[in-house]
């Protein structure tokens, strides 16, 4: 036991900075030597996609093989890297501390994408799953703002995906694509890219609009009503998508130009978390937790309750079309039935997973639940028995979720780690 | 107006499904104020026991016993055998969370039901089966309207059903110890009515209810997938909803209207827009009326 506390104190100097600098070291052995050298000689057919998950339950045979490939190319140079680097990193990170804190972040988050393109880049199924982590990151943390902010249980949150992805997959089909429905390019194709931001826009604000339908009930009822009515306006959008030819009807609509690269998603999703949790620590984010709390109450202390109600359902309902336009031009194919109750509960069970009322959880809460279901393809069915397991048991021990109630700490998380202060009360 | 009244029939057939699986969604409500989302999955699992039952209670006693002593045998070990599951959702899922958030107690509904659709693959397979017919189906012309003695049957033992559940609700000791568990959940225990017995129970009689509904489906549309729950369920719980929390005789009739909105939708229009239809009819009702049929109106600091 004191190993292991040792173990950890020994790292507890490494900055974050200097943990992108340890997996930057790793994704770079991996890049380099992975394939032909440490897959070569352990006998691996390819590299490990998702750290080895799949080919562990593949083929048990393999497990010693992978298990070193991750201790070799990850454990080993993270940690050493990490650890060795730490004056440096320190230093670093010291200095980034004397600049604003937009900029360090920044830097950082260009850091990480950097890392993660990397590690990517290896191969098309590791850029899909990473794509629609973050969408799925997108998703949580809009749907947390209703859900957990501001109390309410949507059940709504496919449907306005639906609402953005369709909208989004008709403006760019329509001006960017020859396409047999909607006719020839309107706009010349290179333009696209550009433009993609604000067809996104356009399509999270179709999503708003329609949230309106769920937000005015909203003002008289809440809890199981509201949870009824937000299911009622899910299975509304997906029967009318059904039922317009225009769209493609229940054969969906596909071949949408390939506008959602790597860095467009990462930049959305950067910009979701930092606007949302600005909108969270502001005035109007606190009136969320009011009503959750006490409406009667928060309405005698003069906060609109209206007004709030409408706000997160419209706000929450435009990221989540925003990230239906970013799944849209991901896959490439959206259809009706994508939309249902299935997309409901995978959305709810990250929410409740990672934890109600922090950003933080969400984050976790997404990654987790969709590497999870990733590096258990390979079990098949079992896969459905084991995370719906997992999270009953996070709902008995943890009824809230993992991480629930907590905020992100910027500054805390990038400051140096070398200062007597910083090790806390010792 | 032979075709009103025989969509009128159709109507009543497929409400009742809806109404006797909506009862178990309000009753549970009534005793411990939060929705059974595994409900929908549970009537799943009541068919396939039911299916069992039937396959093998035909083999067994075909030529000696009479069609409908089979019938009414198959839905009393059903019944019997569902309420086991519905005991164990309860105990194993609920009862740790009985002091959680209700949301926490929603998802992990939801997940037990994704748990027992993908058992239920395991198991079994993704095979499709056929439930065998109990009642040898017979058609009857009264006056230009077709119906089958099935189509009566499912009507008829829906609504004995009802009147059961409600008697026994209103005149037994126990029914009086759930009337009593949903008025005020924490003083009666007080009282020396012990919630773990009347929750399990509660769930019992759902789970029977839903397994008999499961049955009567089998009889008209004999194809079992293991996601049949998803679609029937949800609707059945809207039922719920609308007829007002914990309110069986609100969810039977909510249950009834809302298998006659459907059929009567597809009469008029296009069968696509069904769903598009009935849940916009839904979504004004609920708009207007908050809570429901015969629901109590609710304080707002109540909330999933």
């Amino acid at each position: 036991m004191n190993f292991i506390k040792n173990f950890f104190r020994k790292f507890s100097v490494v900055p974050l900075a200097g943990w992108l600098l340890g997996v930057f070291a790793a994704v770079l052995i991996e890049f380099y030597l992975g394939e032909d050298v440490i897959s070569y000689y352990l006998y691996l057919p390819k590299v490990p996609v998702l750290f080895g998950a799949l080919v562990m339950l593949k083929e048990p045979i393999l497990i010693p093989s992978v298990l070193a490939y991750d201790l070799l190319v990850y454990v080993i140079p993270i940690l050493l890297v990490a650890r060795l680097t730490a004056p440096l990193t320190n230093g670093l990170a010291a200095f980034l501390e004397n600049m604003p804190l937009w900029l360090a972040t920044l830097l950082h988050l260009i850091a990480f994408y950097g890392v993660l393109h990397l590690w990517a880049g290896i191969n098309d199924y590791r850029v899909l799953v990473v794509k629609l982590t973050m969408i799925a990151v997108i998703l949580t943390v809009s749907l947390n703002i209703i859900n957990g902010y501001q109390g309410e249980f949507s059940c709504s949150h496919p449907g306005f995906m639906a609402l953005g992805a369709y909208a989004s997959s008709v403006l760019t089909l329509k001006l960017f694509a020859n396409d047999k429905v909607f006719g020839a390019a309107l706009l010349p194709p290179e333009y696209g890219p550009y433009l993609f931001p604000l067809i996104l826009i356009a399509g999270g604000l179709v999503a708003a609009l329609g949230s309106l339908v769920v937000a005015i009930p909203s003002f008289r009822t809440r809890g199981d009503y509201l949870a009824i009515i937000s299911l009622a306006f899910l299975f509304i959008v997906k029967s009318a998508i059904e039922n317009m030819e225009l769209v493609g009807g229940p054969r969906g609509l596909s071949s949408q130009p390939n506008f959602a690269s790597m860095p467009v998603v990462f930049i959305w999703m950067s910009l979701c978390i930092w606007v949302i949790h600005n909108f969270t620590t502001s005035v109007m984010g606190k009136a969320l937790n009011t009503v959750r709390d006490n409406e009667g109450a928060a309405s005698s202390m003069t906060v609109n309750t209206r007004k709030t109600k409408m706000t997160a359902f419209m706000f929450g309902a435009f990221w989540a079309g925003v990230a239906g336009g970013l799944f849209a031009h991901v896959l490439r194919y959206v259809n009706p039935s994508t939309f249902g109750i299935q997309k409901l509960a995978e959305i709810l069970a990250m929410v409740y997973f990672g934890g109600l009322n922090s950003i933080y959880g969400s984050i976790v809460g997404a990654v987790s639940i969709n590497v999870l279901g990733e590096a258990l393809r390979p079990l098949e069915l079992w896969k459905w028995i084991i995370i719906p397991l997992i999270l009953i048991l996070v709902m008995i021990y943890r009824p809230h979720g993992l991480i629930s109630f907590t905020e992100i700490n910027v500054e805390k998380l990038l400051r140096a780690r070398n200062r007597d202060n910083d090790t806390g009360g010792e | 107006m032979e075709y009103f009244l025989q969509n009128l029939i159709n109507a009543l057939q497929w409400g009742s499904f809806y109404a006797v699986i909506s009862i178990g969604y309000s009753m549970v409500y009534g005793v411990l104020m939060l929705f059974n989302f595994a409900h929908g999955d549970i009537f799943m699992v009541g068919t396939y026991i039911g299916f069992g039952i039937a396959t093998l209670f035909l083999a067994l006693f075909m030529p000696i016993l009479p069609g409908w002593v089979i019938f009414i045998m198959v839905i009393i070990v059903t019944m019997f055998l569902a309420s086991f599951v519905g005991v164990m959702v309860e105990v194993i899922g609920y009862r740790p969370l009985r002091g959680a958030p209700r949301a926490s107690a929603a998802i992990t509904g939801l997940m037990i039901g994704i748990i027992f659709e993908t058992g239920n693959l395991i198991l079994l397979g993704a095979q499709r089966f056929s439930f065998p017919a109990l009642i040898e189906s017979v058609s009857y012309n009264v006056g230009g309207v077709y119906f089958t003695n099935v189509k009566v049957l499912i009507i008829v033992v829906s609504l004995v059903l009802m009147a059961a559940l409600h008697t026994f609700i209103q005149k037994t000791k126990w029914g009086m110890a759930m009337r009593a568990m949903s008025y005020d959940f924490k003083a009666v225990p007080l009282m020396g009515v012990s919630i773990n017995i009347i929750a399990p129970l509660t769930f019992a009689i759902g789970a029977g209810l839903a397994s008999v509904a499961g049955i009567l489906y089998g009889q008209a549309y004999p194809v079992l997938d293991p996601y049949m729950g998803i679609l029937v369920g949800w609707k059945a719980f809207v039922a719920a909803i609308l007829g007002g929390r914990g309110s069986i005789m609100g969810a039977a009739l909510a249950g009834y209207l809302l298998g006659f909105i459907e059929i009567f939708v597809a009469m008029v229009f296009p069968s696509t827009f069904r769903d598009l239809i009935a849940y916009s009819i839904i979504l004004i009702i609920l708009t207007f009326r908050p809570r429901g049929f015969f629901g109590m109106a609710h304080s707002t600091q109540l909330r999933l």
